[in-house]
């Protein structure tokens, strides 16, 4: 069998390498076209009327008026009488017409009836829940009780966490052209190969019958795997226009309100420890909503998985919400945000450095020596030795200024992918795989890890993605992505390696494993002078092209990609203590990710995974009103994001160290996105010296706990 | 309140425009004037940024109206209903997609063009109102072969990860040097404070306009 294994690190041309995303152009220039940008001549627009209350019955609907208006070409009922509405912004009726705006007029002309119903919403105070929360059951190891009448010092805090939006520049939808027996799919989607498929299986239809393409995605983040009732609707609409395409994305609106959430997550918690900081006991009563159908629910207690004594309740809220979808690093923020809060208390109250606590009890943990190395590592990039003070000792002025940490753990390992490497005669190269760029760097990854496999500049490599008549590639989540893509380019490009070294062989005069492929030649392993070009030894198939697969299997890696990761971030902050205003001053993130393909894409992919924590520390914040049961802020003046200007320093440290090398490559996207609003969180109680129990840290929360007002 | 003042007034582009409105007329109103609710278009957009010039001869629609925007140079003829705004005009009529549609209420900056010198959010600029102005969008800034400083700045410094937001963070980013050609870098966050981008490429953003501000002056001393 063939020898996959990456080359050693010493060897590498262009893995490793600092190169530049290779469709950055296509995009900083605006040419790269996106799901959203695709235009056909006659296309129409389709727009979905919804649900204004968050619970409420369908009595009637009349879509006589917008079927007259002049060109509108289908309106369809979604939610016939009868129907039972569970959140505001569920999908009532669509229609599809000549314009956006007139399918916008269309909407306004149908008319419904509702018998408006009780609904629930918010779940912050879980005692108003009632029958909406479905408690888990108790998880007990240990002696708690013990532990807790031993401990030195404990500590008991409450802490939360909100509902959050992906709130992906580009919105969820997609162009459908349903003609005949044929389904011509655009989705903006994470998932290239699968989707076609899920359409089709909501429209009963074989899979075959659904061909989906797409080149470029503004933006997923764990929301976009489905084909999703817009999917269904545009094909629907678009069947019922004669099989024009039909265009239909989300408006920001219905996106913020429908498109999918990060569940919230809410908890009591009290730790224990002995004096020098050793943890004995940990007990967590938390609660979350994902939705009407809940969801959320963190491991608990994170990364320090195994505190002797713990007690575990966990309720599940169901509120007449939009539901949860994947949320990079699903559960992650919330655990590590609820653990590392009630740590940094208890550190407090031990008036221990947390740098400490966390070394200490790094045993509790899957990786000791990961997490003790990194904090060091982060230590020193922050220097937090020197900076670091005791809670709420932070001088005279008004203006604080403190120090946090947190924790982070991942998974990743490669998805299922299979690639195909073709090798024409007159020398050309098309690597094939149905995978998908969230802006990752996916095409750029690939395509280094084929140029050095056939030993050639990333020019000689045609890369094919986005097109689900290729090799079927999983969908791009949890990290798994360039494990996946990059094992089965691996492994596509030596099987038609080894294919060509068959063919030219002869003519070398040597054997087919005494040959390698070096800079653009086929050579006798060593001796650049029994050498054929590139150009010159594909001739030598004649009218025969070289087509090879390579496969990555996730359960069996074979040593190319692994799974597992730890982090450690830090934050420094400054907060005013008349105005309640946080500024960021520094952030450091120090991930080991592997083996690193590509470090200038993996620091975009940790500063992404930063900035995305900073809006979710500081602003982000889904806000619904009880009354009414609608979100309130589903835009993206008052759903705010943090600009340019509002995010400090950010230190990416990604550890390229031959011991991480050798486990293989590694994803990074989860795992940077995990613990900053849990560090964010920690820094502003070291600067305050209280805590501020909720996230994000708006200036109201940070003054009413300042004041002694914690909710 | 959140610390970031992006409420509509910070995050408005053109502050002068108001005093290009002379006629009273307000976009609202305008639509109000053609039987359009002001939820077709998202309302909350202050009425002095929305204010427009009637169009020439008076009122215009409901059904739509030829007009003659200067793109990128050109004169472009389309046929556009007067509630159709900018963004909407180049992306579903001329399909010119650089310029993104994402808040579609003067929020975000993805559907960022130049008008006349002036950095404007193109989803609150009627199509009808950019009449006599000069229009220059992300497809006219550079060229596929050689494109424009600040395009090739972003990609030096990885300012982009899906890219959605980067056509408008460039032409803002154009916008400002054109403005602030020795900028801080204090001066690039508040001057690119207009924008927003999700995937958390403001590190990239950073570098790349200081770059860009460099390269763009280098060439015109040499
Ligand atoms: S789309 Fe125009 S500012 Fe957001
Ligand atoms: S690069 Fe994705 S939104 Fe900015």
């Amino acid at each position: 069998m063939a020898n996959y294994s990456w080359p050693p690190m010493e060897k590498r041309r262009l893995m490793g390498k600092r190169l530049e995303r290779l469709d950055g152009i296509a995009k900083s220039t605006g040419r790269a076209k996106y799901a959203s940008d695709f235009n056909a001549p006659g296309m129409l627009f389709g727009e979905f009327l919804t649900c204004p209350h968050a619970h409420a019955r369908v009595t009637s609907i009349d879509t006589s008026a917008a079927e007259k208006l002049n060109g509108v070409t289908a309106v369809r009922v979604i939610a016939k009488p009868g129907t039972e509405i569970q959140w505001a912004g569920a999908e009532v009726a669509s229609v599809a017409a000549i314009s956006e705006d007139v399918a916008r007029d269309a909407v306004r002309l149908i008319k419904v009836g509702y018998e408006v119903l009780p609904h629930l919403v918010k779940e912050d105070d879980i005692s108003k829940a009632g029958t909406r929360a479905k408690a888990a059951g108790e998880t007990v190891t240990g002696d708690l009780e013990k532990a807790f009448s031993e401990a030195d010092v404990t500590h008991e805090g409450s802490y939360g966490i909100p509902v959050i939006t992906h709130c992906c520049l580009e919105p969820h939808g997609q162009v459908v052209e349903w003609k005949g027996k044929e389904i011509n799919f655009r989705p903006s989607t994470q998932n290239v190969t699968g989707v076609g498929g899920d359409l089709a299986k909501n429209l009963q239809l074989p899979a075959t019958d659904v061909h989906v393409k797409m080149d470029y995605i503004g933006g997923g983040f764990g929301s976009k795997f489905a084909a999703d009732l817009w999917g269904v609707e545009s094909a629907q609409l678009s069947k019922a226009s004669g099989g024009k395409p039909v265009k239909m994305f989300l408006d920001r609106r219905t996106e913020l309100t429908i498109a999918g959430v990060r569940p919230s997550a809410f908890a009591k918690v009290k730790v224990s420890a002995k004096k020098d900081g050793t943890l004995t006991g940990w007990q967590s009563d938390s609660w979350a909503t994902g939705g009407f159908g809940g969801g959320g629910s963190p491991p608990l207690p994170y990364v320090f998985i195994n505190i002797p004594n713990q007690k575990k309740n966990h309720s599940a809220i169901s509120t007449n919400t939009g539901g949860v979808r994947a949320w990079r690093a699903p559960n992650h923020q919330q655990a590590t945000y609820l653990t590392c809060c009630a740590l940094e208390d208890l550190a407090a109250k031990l008036k221990m450095d947390p740098v400490e606590l966390f070394a200490k009890n790094a045993d509790l943990t899957a990786r000791p020596e990961v997490y003790r190395n990194q904090l060091k590592k982060a230590s020193e990039l922050m220097d937090w030795g020197k900076k670091w003070h005791q809670r709420g000792d932070s001088g005279a002025g008004p203006v604080k200024r403190g120090l946090g940490l947190a924790i982070a753990t991942w998974g990743g390992g490669g998805h299922n992918s299979q690639c195909r490497a073709v090798i024409h005669p007159d020398g050309a190269i098309d690597i094939e795989l149905c995978s998908q760029d969230l802006g990752t760097g996916t095409r750029t990854i690939i395509t280094q890890v084929a140029a050095e496999t056939l030993g050639l500049p990333m020019s000689a490599i045609n890369l094919k993605i986005g097109d689900n008549s290729l090799p079927p590639s999983g969908p791009s989540g949890g990290s798994t992505t360039v494990g996946g893509v990059s094992s089965s380019t691996r492994k596509a490009t030596i099987n038609a390696l080894e294919k060509l070294y068959e063919a030219v062989a002869a003519s070398l005069g040597a054997k087919q494993d005494e040959l390698e492929a070096v800079d653009g030649r086929i050579q006798v392993k060593g001796h650049p002078d029994k050498a054929l070009t590139w150009k010159a030894a594909c001739q030598k198939l004649g009218v025969k092209v070289i087509s090879e697969m390579g496969a990555n299997d996730q359960k069996n890696p074979g040593g190319l990609n692994a799974q597992g990761v730890g982090g450690i971030n830090m934050a420094e902050v400054e907060v005013d203590t008349e105005t309640g205003i946080v500024k960021m001053k520094k952030f450091v993130a120090v991930n080991d990710c592997g083996l690193v393909v590509n470090p200038r894409l993996a620091e975009s992919q940790i500063h992404g995974g930063v900035i995305m924590g900073i809006c979710s520390a500081l602003t982000e914040e889904r806000i619904l009103d009880a009354a009414t049961g609608r979100v309130l802020n589903a835009d993206m003046e008052f759903y705010k994001l943090s600009g340019v200007g509002d995010i400090g320093e950010i230190v990416a440290h990604v550890e390229v160290l031959p011991e991480h090398d050798k486990r293989g490559i590694v994803g990074l996207g989860e795992p940077s996105a995990i613990a900053i609003p849990a560090a964010i969180a920690n820094a502003v109680a070291n600067a305050i010296g209280v805590r501020v129990q909720r996230i994000p840290l708006t200036p109201d929360r940070v003054l009413a706990a300042l004041e002694g007002r914690n909710a | 309140m959140g610390t970031k003042g992006r409420c509509l007034v910070s995050s408005r582009k053109d502050p002068d425009v108001s005093k290009t409105g002379q006629s009273g007329f307000s976009r609202r109103g305008f639509m109000q004037g053609i039987g359009v609710g002001s939820g077709a278009l998202g309302a909350g957009i202050l009425e002095n940024e929305a204010q427009a010039a009637p169009p020439p001869g008076g009122f215009s629609g409901p059904g739509g109206v030829a007009i003659t925007l200067r793109i990128n140079g050109k004169p472009t003829n389309l046929t556009v209903e007067p509630r159709v705004t900018l963004v909407d005009a180049l992306r579903n009529t001329l399909d010119m997609t650089g310029a993104k549609k994402v808040c579609d209420r003067a929020t975000c900056g993805a559907c960022t063009v130049i008008m006349s010198g002036k950095v404007v959010y193109a989803c609150s600029v009627l199509a009808i109102d950019a009449q006599g102005k000069d229009i220059q969008t992300i497809e006219g800034i550079g060229s596929g072969n050689k494109p424009h400083p600040v395009s090739m700045a972003f990609v030096h410094h990885d300012a982009q990860q899906c890219g959605y937001c980067t056509p408008g963070f460039v032409m803002a980013a154009k916008g400002f040097l054109d403005r602030t050609p020795n900028p801080t870098l204090e001066q690039v966050e508040k001057g690119l404070g207009g924008n927003l981008c999700r995937c958390g490429t403001y590190v990239g953003i950073r570098q790349a306009v200081l770059e860009a501000a460099k390269e763009i002056k280098g060439g015109k001393n040499g």
